[in-house]
């Protein structure tokens, strides 16, 4: 009996050992604030609670002796405490953020990125296509962004007293030389490139990278897409043409390729939007492209981009030289762009990155003073092949190290009435730039460049260096300093080889505040310029300037329930002389204050977007001959207004995803009045005005999803 | 004797401990999962609690699958459940981390994918313009993967309904293309047999509660 009472106790031991212990304590974070949420634990048992909403916990638990408490949330590094069990028990603990995207620090001095990736940017992609009054150009859309000005009558992104020549474009990592249609006078052509190629733009108004060079202001830097989510068919009708593609995913998703094809003709559609000259060949545009893209390995991969284009446009207006005369411009262009670019990781932190990019662009002019002169013809062509190879070393968690090169062969021809002005310009450039990370909050950057021309049989070198700072988690303070060189324009190049590079320093400092649903960014710049071109009394690169300024940009989505704004303010104080100026002088293209809020309302119920946008700038200079030299560009324009509006709606037909979009641009019709042209005895003037004030858009776009089982998926 | 009785003791005694270890899983899981299958459990905060739960069973186990795919399916019925957009992105990662951890143990698992395929769909109502397609492809991808490893899931249909059901008709929602999905799922519900009491067996009175909102 005394055995078996043994053998009972022997059984029940471990039982018996069990006497239950209360475990009670709070988690709070570094600044004693309660978490909610954690996962209290006894290690290697289910013994354990999870915190209240004041960060307290209790439990009971069987475990004994000496055992580890761990505590774990998301967001924040888990903790182990060793205790001893022995009766009840208080634990106390201080939680820590991770260090994560939202607590590292990134370089923002003077760019504006639009990505799905990063948590912290100020823009998404699709921000881009349904800004009001925008159109779905890229440009137009950056023209609501702090920092820009809006110079609707001349080509290309004029930001912070910069010219649109002084802002370059990049598709991953290659420089494109002809990033814009060919216009008409005063009618610049817009973006050549659909916003929908692209997963990321990065809008940078000065300071940026080491692996850019040749923009004296600004870099517009576009990512282009990876594999689509799946194989399609697309289709488009608008009341000025129709397109068409297809985009094909590969069996295994690793590959696809697609090609568009597009036709747009004004012709018809002139009746309503009544311009003001009329046309001698209706605008016309024909495009195809194709791309390619393949996954060469689990970090590898291969992308082609191929573009090819056609335009041809001409007006008749009357002549300000000659009166009772009228004045025909016809053009004809046609552009070829490519783009193939490779990317693997080559293990042990080493990143490479390579592209080759080949392009041609061709307009032919017809100048005529009809039944006076003889016509005159104008040509021309610019190609440029270019490769560029880039090495990526990461350093540690967050510092890293990229260095390369980049080579590009550009030859510039032009003809006016058969009488040449050619060259080919051999341009090389390396670049070293490193991101080192002191701690989590606090990065440098430092880099250089180094270029060298051909054709002004010159070299430079060019330093860059950013600082930025995690204030708080929410809020960063970030400095840029560098040198921006870039070669002389075409026109002027061509008939004057030896010149020097334009140089320009920038000085930026930037707070930036970015909350789940706000942003506010304030940025202070000053910008000096120097060896800008000057062409009286000779063309030199002796011309000087500067721009200072500041600017504001606050985004909310969330205030107002469905709507999501955006308000930038830029106040900008530049001088320069260059060209035929006199002296030191605001120049015609640069506006003092420039202010858009963009609106999107969402109506999710009847799946429609409506947008308005409004646009004001202050007067820009012109030039009076009729005044005395001193008064030179002292003159300015009206001020200018805007109100660009959209809808679009969102439906399917036929399990076609399918849009419909109406935008009208310049809805009240303002008068917009971009600048005066004088004829050459001073006694007759016109206003440089938009030749269609007022565009009224309307299009569908369809999306087919192929093959049989795509069509399974759709239906899901 | 006494010495052998003494180890006969200790072997019974350390063969109860062990046998404890392994009922008292069985017991804990019983015992939650049960929590699961009432429906007043399912709030968001209650939801991340018993999630909690099964997370610490999950870490003390480390080799069975289930802690870990109930901890997700927790945190992820969590997410669905928020008010605030803000918390969803976090529960989602929280239920992609654990399930993730359920795939290294069980791989080509057909209830892992419905777990994956809740947590893409989770996602999308943060920023639907943005997310919707990508999410929307992946969360639909796992599902046809799911069926493929096991047609009789009933689980894998009535996902596929509850999207469908979701989903606003112009980009490809249907109300009656769910109704025959939850009907399949019904049907296959009805011959299902949950490979022990604590395996997946959810779903049911959910897909006859959408089912009754479409009649």
């Amino acid at each position: 009996m005394k055995q078996l009472n043994l053998i009972l106790v022997t059984l029940f031991l471990p039982v018996c050992m069990m006497a239950q212990q209360r475990i009670t304590g709070k988690i709070t974070d570094g600044k004693k604030r309660p978490l909610q949420g954690v996962n209290i634990a006894v290690k290697d048992t289910y013994d354990g609670a999870t915190t209240a909403a004041d960060g307290s916990f209790s439990f009971t638990t069987d475990a004994k002796g000496v055992q580890y408490i761990t505590a774990t949330l998301l967001g924040y590094t888990a903790q182990e405490q060793k205790v001893f069990i022995n009766g009840a028990l208080e634990v106390n603990m201080i939680m820590r953020n991770n260090v994560n995207d939202l607590k590292v620090v990134t370089i923002t001095a003077g760019s504006f990125e639009a990505s799905d990736e990063g948590k912290t940017t100020v823009l998404k992609p699709l921000d881009i296509v349904t800004t009001a009054g925008a159109g779905a150009d890229i440009v137009n859309a950056l023209k609501t962004l702090p920092g820009t000005q809006q110079t609707n009558d001349r080509e290309g992104l004029f930001v912070r007293g910069g010219t649109g020549y002084e802002t370059q474009t990049y598709i991953d990592g290659m420089m494109v030389r002809n990033p814009f249609y060919s216009g008409l006078p005063d009618q610049p052509g817009r973006g050549r490139f659909s916003p929908f190629l692209f997963k990321g733009t990065t809008f940078s108004s000065g300071g940026y990278s080491a692996q850019y060079g040749q923009g004296l202001s600004s870099a517009l830097i576009l990512e282009s897409t990876d594999l689509p989510q799946r194989s399609s068919y697309s289709l488009g009708a608008s009341v000025i043409g129709v397109s068409g593609g297809l985009e094909e995913l590969s069996k295994d998703k690793k590959g696809s390729y697609g090609l568009e094809a597009d036709y747009t003709n004004l012709g018809p559609y002139l009746g309503v939007l009544k311009p003001k000259f009329r046309f001698s060949a209706d605008p016309e545009i024909m495009g195809a492209s194709a791309n390619f893209r393949r996954k060469t390995s689990k970090t590898g991969m291969l992308k082609f981009y191929g573009y090819g284009n056609k335009t041809h446009m001409g007006t008749i207006r009357p002549s300000l030289e000659h009166p009772g005369y009228e004045e025909q411009f016809e053009l004809r262009n046609h552009n070829i762009y490519t783009n193939l670019t490779y990317k693997e990781s080559l293990g042990n932190d080493w990143k490479f990155n390579a592209g080759l990019s080949y392009s041609v662009n061709v307009d032919k002019i017809d100048l005529d003073t009809l039944n006076k002169s003889t016509p005159a013809k104008v040509k021309n062509q610019s190609e440029l092949a270019q490769v560029k190879a880039m090495l990526t070393k990461g350093l540690g968690q967050y510092s890293l190290l990229r260095f390369g090169g980049e080579y590009q062969y550009g030859v510039e021809k032009s003809a006016f009435n058969n009488w040449p002005a050619n060259y080919v310009d051999n341009y090389a450039a390396g670049f070293v730039e490193g991101d080192i990370y002191v701690t989590p909050r606090l990065v440098g950057r430092f880099g250089g460049r180094v270029e060298y021309s051909s054709i002004l049989d010159k070299a430079n070198v060019a330093p860059r260096v950013s600082l930025a700072y995690k204030l708080t988690g929410l809020s960063q303070v970030s400095f840029a300093y560098g040198d921006f060189y870039q070669k002389p324009e075409q026109q002027y190049l061509r008939f004057k080889p030896d010149m020097g590079y334009m140089k320009a320093t920038h000085y930026i400092a930037t707070y930036q505040w970015v909350a789940k649903h706000y942003t506010l960014r304030v940025e202070a710049f000053y910008k000096k310029y120097h060896d800008l071109v000057k062409t009286s009394p000779d063309t030199t690169t002796s011309g000087t300037g500067y721009a200072k300024g500041i600017e504001l940009f606050w985004r909310d989505r969330k205030t107002i329930r469905n709507t999501d704004y955006w308000i930038s303010y830029s106040y900008l104080d530049t001088k320069r002389n260059y060209l035929n100026y006199p002296f030191q002088v605001q120049p015609d293209f640069a506006a003092k204050h420039t202010f858009s809020v963009v609106y999107k309302y969402n109506i999710s119920a009847i799946s429609t977007n409506l947008g308005i946008t409004y646009s004001f700038a202050t007067g820009r200079p012109y030039y009076n001959p009729n005044l005395p030299e001193s008064k030179f560009m002292s003159e300015k324009t009206m001020t200018y207004n805007s109100i660009g509006l959209s809808a679009s709606y969102l439906t399917s037909i036929r399990k076609a995803f399918t849009i419909f979009v109406l935008s009208v641009s310049n809805a009240p019709n303002f008068k917009q009045v971009y600048g005066y042209r004088y004829s050459s005895d001073k006694l007759r003037r016109e206003e440089v005005v938009p030749n269609i004030p007022r565009f009224i858009y309307l299009g569908m776009f369809m999306n087919f999803g192929i093959d049989r089982r795509q069509d399974v998926i759709n239906n899901l | 004797m006494k010495r052998i009785l003494f180890s006969i003791c200790l072997f019974v005694g350390l063969a109860s401990v062990s046998m404890a270890q392994s009922a008292q899983y069985e017991d804990v899981m019983t015992k939650n999962v049960a929590l699961l299958d009432d429906a007043t459990n399912f709030n968001p905060d209650k939801l991340l609690e018993i999630g909690n739960t099964f997370e610490r069973i999950a870490a003390a186990e480390k080799t069975q699958w289930l802690p870990f795919y109930y901890a997700s399916y927790c945190y992820v019925m969590s997410a669905f459940m928020q008010r605030d957009n803000d918390k969803v992105d976090d529960l989602a990662d929280k239920a992609a981390v654990n399930i993730e951890q359920a795939e290294a143990i069980s791989p080509k698992n057909d209830e892992i994918n419905c777990i994956k395929s809740l947590v893409a769909t989770s996602r999308i109502r943060v920023d639907p313009p943005t997310r919707g397609m990508k999410y929307g492809m992946e969360s639909a991808d796992l599902l046809v993967q799911a069926s493929q490893i096991n047609q009789e899931n009933p689980r894998v249909y009535m996902l596929q309904g509850q999207s469908l059901f979701y989903t606003p008709e112009q980009f490809g929602g249907s109300k009656t293309e769910a109704k025959k999905k939850f009907e399949i799922a019904l049907q296959k519900f009805s011959t299902f047999k949950p490979a022990s009491s604590i395996a997946p067996h959810w779903g049911e009175a959910y897909t006859k509660g959408l089912l009754a909102q479409i009649k």
